[in-house]
């Protein structure tokens, strides 16, 4: 929520404006709130894997993880960075048309990406893991959750530039719209990085 | 492979690598989760069964190269996708402060959990 | 910086406000600073007000002023206030209104921004005391320690509100924190390097670190809880299996320790601004006063254990935090040490100003050496949960911060105001407030190395605590007192006609070069500075003690982020959010009161959205640099 604030703040102020060190100040701002949002992801994750064994009690990781899920929702992340790099730089280069295509496919991962974890969460349901049901599931959904949050915020937030860049308000001189919101997706990317490998594979993989 | 690489700089720092170098990171990025995935396929899933002494052997080291290979991620997806690399030192400063801090921090409240139940650098198990 | 001309319809709009829109849409810092310090002040008599009454209830053994429950809900509200909505947006209030002032810069980077954090405080603090008027405030201390924090042993909405409204001011600080750490590294005036900074400016920056790193934990940790409380998980109970509370105590902590050097940090700036002034010498070792505070500030990660010495975390992690915090004594004494250095020989200014920072240092001291005590583990098992505990971080979070931000009101308020604030006044409030406090806090290490757990509710007479409690309360009356004075003062300021000049102490730092109070744009040309103490090296330059009155210029010319309203929307929309997780809580009969949270959700949505594309009123033409 502090992301999308901060970005927006002086959507239009600060570019021409003076700054001491030769960086944006928007994009300073947004390193620094990812910096920050490393203590939040690691409080998150050190809380799961805490409480990763706390299963006694209804269904554990072995009983619903599935690899192939996950890691197709990673490779579409994955891609997604991907895209959104290409998108500025068609942002940065004035290509109206690169820049567009690439968006949009950005946006449609992190909308598949959503849908991926909406899947996932409403198959584990069934599958007798609610948010309540043990302290594995309970940490489980929080991290991915929020994760998930970040992502959809993250959509959202593209969005909105897609639909700027639609209407040609996205120039290459305020490509750094679209580079801040980039970075937070990257971000948000990274994150994962972390949370397949030690959420799902390492709590299979034991 | 990264000197020959077009940065440009604009005037307000944009700097950027070129979108060649994009798509091979993402190969890069593709190769290293299937290298995942694959890992934890044969030392546990599908293939555990025909690979043999070899799965028994890597098992062990399950954590670790799998830890290394994020990194690994986590590092192209840092430098070049959100271009540590090209920009100025403070940004890769401010961000590898946090994770250091975020690091430690994790590193030790995970001692300070596992102290009281079991000293896990003796008994091996996390 | 070159200017443009206003435009003749933006400046039509700036003059048909009223003064509460004025206020309300504010994006001046200077005018969000005084609005953070005024609501801080209220908020500070509150749980000043809570103090007193606690001092009331231990004045005499076994006896019964108040309720045991509403005595849990005044202690626990006692530390909230005085922690969260006292000394934090008091510090902040200087941050705000002096950080551009001190860089030499027009505004902060984020001004809209720097309103929603003004309004998120208000609302969250507002939020948090409106529990007492439903009778149930906070009542489980101000760590709010599981279980004790659950809904088993919670039943109320006693902890929710605590939960929420902390989760609320978190939102606030995070914000802040972006913006000064931005503001201070991008928003310096030509010349301004990072070496040549006023020292408050160096430790709002590390203080900002601070925040940006400790702060999500707590956020997470209050998540977590708000899920056990409202949602039924179990992360902190032992009610169902695997759940451990020592979660809780050690991310509390590991928020919880830079938390005290977030509040102390910026006490060391002012103090560092204020000696120098008042002895007519450059502060003693600059860069080394800056290398130790960034070292406090990297050290304060890695000691939160301390406060857990009692849980039994076995010798290994007792010796490493034990050691780990003694070692924070090091950069501690080199920042005493300079500030010794620094009055060392100097020509001394007896004015109040420095009365308080004298009174910082030596107060600091005690409350420093006691807090050396506590990091010998062994001895801390004596004295936790004690007053010897309560005598320590009061010398050091009243003795120290308090003391340092009452200094820094005196030396600032004729910036702010453009009044002066009367020195007799000044000084009958400083040795009430130095008498009251050693009268009501020394007592403590006694009274809690005879035994006397803190939060407790009474005590039978014949353990000789009897004395000492009388004392403690008799010292509390004697400082309320002091503050009254300090009410009295700015009320006569307030009244009396004398303008203050701009340069009322032969300041050493830009904000003495414009005049009192600032106008809206700061400095009507932007400054240049080629070494540190830049006023100081412009009156040597110029041969003068004191430089001639700047005039107040109509400003005519100069372009100013635009009011908005979005910032105050927001924060409204965060609010309401948390307003929906309370209500759903305990007290849901059958009405979906999700729906405010989600309400508040929509409300902050499109709040960001209308904000991100309101236009901002900057200059269009710049100097390249």
């Amino acid at each position: 929520m502090t992301a999308a604030v901060l970005d927006h703040d002086s959507a239009h102020a600060h570019e021409e404006h003076h700054t001491s060190l030769p960086v944006n100040s928007r994009k300073l701002a947004i390193w620094t709130f990812i910096g920050s949002e490393c203590m939040f992801f690691a409080s998150l994750i050190t809380t799961f894997v805490i409480y990763r064994d706390s299963h006694a009690k209804g269904p554990g990781p072995k009983d619903v993880f599935g690899v192939p899920l996950v890691t197709a929702g990673t490779a579409v992340l994955l891609f997604s960075s991907f895209f959104v790099v290409m998108a500025l730089n068609g942002a940065q280069q004035g290509n109206r048309k690169k820049l567009l295509t690439w968006l949009t496919l950005t946006v449609l991962c992190g909308m598949f990406f959503v849908g991926m974890q909406v899947y996932e969460f409403t198959h584990f349901v069934h599958e007798g893991m609610g948010y309540t049901t043990n302290l594995f599931a309970s940490s489980f959904f929080t991290l991915t959750g929020f994760h998930g949050t970040h992502v959809a915020i993250g959509t959202l937030w593209l969005g909105t530039l897609l639909k700027d860049a639609y209407k040609g308000r996205i120039p290459p001189t305020k490509a750094v719209n679209l580079e801040i919101a980039a970075l937070y997706w990257h971000f948000v990317d990274v994150v994962w990085i972390i949370i397949f490998p030690v959420v799902y594979l390492m709590s299979l993989g034991r | 492979m990264i000197a020959d690489t077009a940065i440009v700089h604009h005037a307000h720092d944009i700097p950027h690598a070129s979108a060649g170098k994009y798509v091979q990171i993402a190969s890069i990025l593709f190769l290293l989760t299937a290298m995942e995935v694959l890992l934890y396929e044969v030392c546990f899933g599908h293939l555990r069964e025909g690979m043999g002494s070899f799965s028994v052997a890597l098992a062990p080291h399950f954590v670790s190269v799998l830890l290394i290979l994020s990194a690994m991620k986590f590092w192209f997806v840092a430098m070049f996708y959100m271009h540590l690399k090209f920009d100025i030192k403070i940004l890769s400063w401010l961000f590898g402060f946090s994770l250091m801090i975020a690091f430690v921090v994790i590193c030790a409240l995970f001692v300070l959990f596992t102290y009281n139940r079991t000293l896990w650098w003796w008994s091996g198990t996390w | 910086m070159a200017t443009t001309i206003l435009e003749p319809a933006h400046a039509a709009a700036y003059a048909k406000r009223s003064v509460l829109v004025e206020w309300l849409t504010t994006v001046d810092h200077k005018k969000v600073g005084i609005l953070y310090g005024a609501s801080a002040f209220v908020f500070f008599l509150i749980g000043g007000l809570e103090a007193e009454i606690i001092r009331l209830q231990l004045m005499k053994p076994d006896n019964h002023l108040v309720s045991p429950e509403f005595y849990n809900q005044l202690f626990t509200m006692h530390g909230t206030s005085m922690i969260f909505l006292a000394v934090m947006p008091i510090s902040a209030m200087f941050f705000n209104f002096f950080v551009p002032l001190l860089i030499g810069a027009r505004d902060v980077a984020f001004p809209r921004l720097n309103a929603m954090s003004l309004w998120v405080f208000i609302l969250g603090g507002l939020f948090i005391n409106f529990s007492f008027l439903l009778g149930a405030a906070p009542n489980g201390g101000w760590f709010g320690y599981a279980p004790l924090s659950s809904r088993q042993f919670s039943t109320g909405v006693n902890m929710d509100f605590w939960m929420l409204g902390l989760q609320i001011l978190g939102i606030a600080s995070l914000a802040a924190g972006v913006n000064f750490f931005t503001t201070i590294l991008n928003m310096r005036a030509p010349g301004m390097t990072l070496m040549r900074m006023p020292m408050f400016a160096w430790s709002v920056l590390v203080t900002q670190v601070l925040v940006l790193l400790s702060f999500p934990v707590i956020t997470v940790a209050l998540i977590l809880l708000t899920a056990d409380r409202t949602f039924g998980s179990s992360f902190f109970s032992y009610t169902t299996a695997g759940g451990d509370p020592m979660l809780w105590q050690h991310l509390f902590w590991v928020f919880g320790h830079p938390e005290v050097y977030i509040l102390i940090l910026p006490a060391f700036g002012i103090v560092s601004e204020i000696l120098p002034v008042f002895s007519r010498k450059p502060l003693f070792g600059y860069s080394a006063m800056v290398f130790s505070m960034a070292f406090i500030a990297f050290l304060g990660f890695g000691v939160w254990s301390h406060h857990m010495f009692a849980t039994g975390m076995g010798p290994l992690a007792d010796s490493f935090f034990s050691l780990a915090t003694m070692l924070i004594a090091i950069p501690t004494g080199v920042k005493i040490f300079n500030w010794i250095g620094t009055i060392w020989g100097g020509s001394l200014q007896f004015k109040t100003p420095l009365y308080f920072a004298l009174g910082f240092i030596a107060m600091f001291i005690i409350g420093g050496l006691s807090g050396v005590m506590h990091a010998v583990q062994p001895a801390d098992l004596q004295q936790t949960d004690t007053y010897f505990v309560v005598a320590h971080f009061h010398y050091v979070l009243f003795g120290g911060s308090i003391f340092s931000l009452t200094a820094g009101a005196y030396y600032w308020w004729p910036k702010m105001f453009g009044k002066m604030l009367d020195e007799g006044l000044g000084k009958l409030h400083f040795w009430l407030m130095l008498i009251g406090f050693n009268l009501t806090f020394f007592p403590m290490h006694l009274s809690g190395l005879l035994g006397m757990p803190r939060r407790i509710y009474t005590y039978p007479a014949g353990l000789g605590l009897d004395g000492l409690n009388m004392a403690s309360t008799i010292g509390a009356l004697i400082l309320a007192a002091g503050f009254l004075v300090f009410i009295y003062n700015v009320i006569r300021a307030w009244r009396s006609d004398a303008q203050a000049p701009a340069d009322p102490w032969g300041g050493a730092t830009l904000e003495w070069s414009i005049p009192s109070p600032p106008q809206e744009w700061n400095f009507a040309v932007e400054p240049v500075v080629a070494e540190k103490d830049v006023l100081w090296a412009m009156k040597r330059a110029a041969g003068v003690r004191t430089l001639p009155e700047p005039a107040r210029v109509s400003g005519k010319g100069i372009h100013l982020p635009s009011p908005s309203w979005w910032p105050l929307l927001t924060a409204s929309g965060i609010l309401a959010f948390m307003v929906g997780i309370l209500v759903k809580g305990p007290v849901t009969h059958g009405f979906p009161f999700g729906l405010v949270s989600v309400a508040g959700v929509l409300l902050t949505a499109l709040s960001i959205f209308k904000w991100s594309y309101e236009p901002v009123d900057h200059p269009t033409t710049h100097t390249p640099h």
